[in-house]
């Protein structure tokens, strides 16, 4: 990243539920125009931080800055600038498409002469124009999706949260969703994006992994691969469940997780050669099986960076 | 001028949800007609045909005018003949019966000589109501055909203002207004918010830079439209079926009951804050209305209460407004002689405007 404006910053930002800490002293720096990932399972704190960030939840500790507002003392101003789409769908399902986004140019009270034309510009870019008169109850999981994303961005802010916005939506809807938040994180938006899936976090310029509350990691996904302390071996076996079986009993192997016929496997990497031992291992159960040391992706790095902290809590 | 686009865009998605949400639209012009017709027709307190049996011990000429009196009352339903006072007692028992007419075998002697009561009347004083329609037989003169009558000068007379054929529903029929309204107003607003919660539209709502003033006016406009349209409903239809007539100004009524709506809906905004579940919500409202319908006025007389609960009665807008649109509607009294009791529903409507504001949180903490 170069040295663009900060557009979210976050220092020892921390919620509590009663005596649940749902985000844990979670510091953040966002450069204006990336997409952003929180990375995590549910329960990890990824709604609770971007509700913070929104200023829809008081912080317990800590503070963030929004374009340098202060989210709670500036949450009004600010919200002329953030748009939001909440998790579930908060759009009103007994008004048409036409009428919801009616509805929210009004709220944000764009210039009457602007309303019309910025409604139907919206409904063009995300091809919702079929649909104009439909109830928004009635309508698909990805076009829900889509009216959803067109309601948030209507008023053109700078900083766009999306709260696991693919959840309920098929893959080519997803492909065309990402496509969209390129071109609007080209255009200057800040997108800061929640998911549990990997191939999605995968896309985001950087991201922030998630484990109950706390920030494991972050980086962009090439920095996170490097810096996970393990090695991870690909085992390619004719029986991938004796070869887990056989892998399983060796304390060196933090994590398996077997994919079809491939397993992949974390070696801490103050294991020496991990892939000799993997080998070994394989050959001593008489296991025909290749292995291969490989760059690991998110799922590898989710794996570690929780497992590690869970180590960490042990201790 | 951001404001007033951002109330008529809550008001114009109202009226539009509004308008498709055909249960609350049935209930807006079904509650007011069930309940006027409930009311109105079958809680009449001006009791006829009460089930009656009578034994008549003495058998004369007498005594056989006189049970014929009272059947011609029809106050009391006079359908069975027993022999002894025992047998009224047993059907009193059986609650076969509400009341017995005795007639002791001295029946004529008693009279004439009339040094003690002629008659007995056996009351099933379990409902106050029935023995009130015992006391009012009591009053029936006795005549005497064959002797020259001496005829009872009853030492207190009454004269009915305002409802001079004793018609229940005159007294019904506005009460019912400020009933129904205070079921409606503050079920449908409390409800209306808490809904907006459940569904996660509020979520979208607070993101927005709209206000919690504006939101709530937004909100509350259209009902005080439909609190109307219930209020032409009552009077009209009461005028329609129980010619229950207005007496006073229709300004005045027009007034009195907008700062009652209001109140109501101030209400219901608050209660919506308290609520998390439309489930909670319509309890929370029961909450109130049950005190309303019995304190205000409505079922019994205030001044019959116990001071403690007068006090309760106060606090409640219904009492007020009872007071209000009795006066104006069957008295015809002007609202400046009754200036304390909108001063209370305005006070009323403020304070409980003023704190759900406060309690409503532009955030989800």
């Amino acid at each position: 990243m170069n040295s663009r404006a900060i557009a979210i910053s976050a220092t020892g930002l921390t919620r509590k539920f009663g005596s649940l800490i749902a985000v844990n002293e979670v510091d953040l720096e966002i450069p204006a125009g990336t997409i952003y990932g929180f990375l995590g399972p549910n329960g990890s704190g990824k709604s609770t931080t971007i509700r913070m960030l929104c200023g829809l939840l008081t912080p317990s500790a800590g503070t963030a800055t929004v374009m340098g507002m202060d989210t709670v003392k500036e949450s009004e101003a600010l919200k002329q600038h953030i748009g939001y789409m909440t998790q579930r769908f908060a759009l009103f399902e007994d008004l048409t498409v036409r009428e919801n986004l009616r509805f929210i140019s009004e709220v944000y009270a764009l210039p009457r002469a602007k309303r019309r034309p910025r409604v139907d510009q919206l409904l063009e870019e995300f091809s919702l124009v079929a649909q104009v008169k439909q109830r928004a109850g009635t309508l698909s999981g990805g076009q829900k999706q889509r009216l959803a994303l067109a309601a948030a961005t209507l008023h053109e802010p700078k900083i766009l949260f999306l709260d696991e916005p693919t959840s309920a939506v098929d893959p080519q809807n997803r492909r065309d969703f990402w496509e969209k938040l390129f071109e609007m994180a080209e255009r200057g938006t800040t997108i800061l994006v929640s998911t549990h899936y990997m191939d999605e976090a995968a896309r985001c310029h950087r991201l922030a992994i998630l484990d109950q509350g706390v920030k494991v990691a972050d980086g962009s996904p090439k920095e996170l691969g490097e810096n996970i302390g393990y090695n991870v071996i690909e085992v390619v076996a004719d029986n991938p469940n004796g070869a887990r079986l056989s892998l399983s009993d060796n304390p060196a192997f933090t994590s398996i997780t077997q994919l079809g016929v491939r397993l992949r496997v974390l070696v801490s990497k103050r294991v020496p050669d991990a892939l000799g031992q993997v080998k070994l291992n394989l050959r001593e159960a008489q296991i025909r099986a290749e292995a291969d040391q490989v760059f690991p992706d998110l799922e590898d790095i989710f794996m570690a960076v929780t497992e590690e902290r869970r180590k960490g809590l042990a201790i | 001028m951001k404001s007033i686009i951002r109330i008529m865009a809550v008001l114009r998605k109202e009226f539009l949800q509004l308008s498709r949400d055909r249960l609350t639209f049935g209930m807006i012009v079904g509650i007011p007609l069930m309940q006027l017709l409930m009311f109105g027709y079958a809680i009449d307190t001006d009791v006829r045909n009460l089930t009656a049996a009578y034994a008549d011990e003495a058998d004369t000429h007498l005594s056989r005018q006189f049970i014929a009196d009272i059947a011609a009352s029809q106050v009391i339903n006079l359908g069975r003949r027993v022999e002894t006072v025992q047998d009224l007692n047993r059907l009193m028992d059986a609650g076969a019966i509400s009341i017995g007419v005795y007639v002791p075998e001295d029946f004529d002697r008693r009279i004439i000589e009339r040094d003690r009561s002629a008659v007995q009347l056996l009351v099933d004083g379990t409902d106050p109501i029935i023995l009130g329609v015992a006391q009012q037989l009591t009053a029936l003169p006795i005549r005497f055909d064959s002797q020259t009558a001496l005829v009872p000068v009853p030492s207190m007379e009454v004269r009915n203002y305002y409802n001079p054929e004793r018609r229940s529903a005159v007294n019904i029929v506005p009460g019912l207004v400020g009933v129904i309204l205070t079921m409606t107003m503050v079920m449908f607003t409390a409800v209306a918010i808490v809904r907006e919660k459940e569904r996660g539209n509020m979520e979208l709502l607070i993101n927005t830079p709209i206000k919690t003033p504006e939101l709530m006016l937004g909100k509350i406009i259209p009902y005080v439209l439909i609190g109307l349209i219930q209020l032409v409903i009552v009077l009209g239809m009461g005028g329609y079926f129980f010619k229950v007539p207005i007496l006073g100004s229709y300004s005045q009524l027009l007034t009195a009951s907008l700062v009652f709506i209001g109140a109501n809906l101030a209400l219901g905004l608050l209660l919506s804050t308290l609520a998390t579940t439309q489930f909670q919500a319509m309890q929370m409202t029961f909450f109130v209305f049950l005190p309303s319908i019995l304190l205000s006025g409505f079922m019994f007389p205030f001044d019959g209460m116990p001071p403690i609960a007068q006090y309760i009665a106060e606090l409640l807008p219904l009492t007020h407004f009872n007071r209000l649109i009795r006066g104006i509607i069957l008295r015809g009294a002007d609202i400046s002689s009754m200036w304390d009791e909108l001063l209370a529903l305005l006070a009323f409507m403020v304070i409980t405007l003023t704190l759900a504001i406060a309690r409503f949180s532009k955030r989800l903490d």
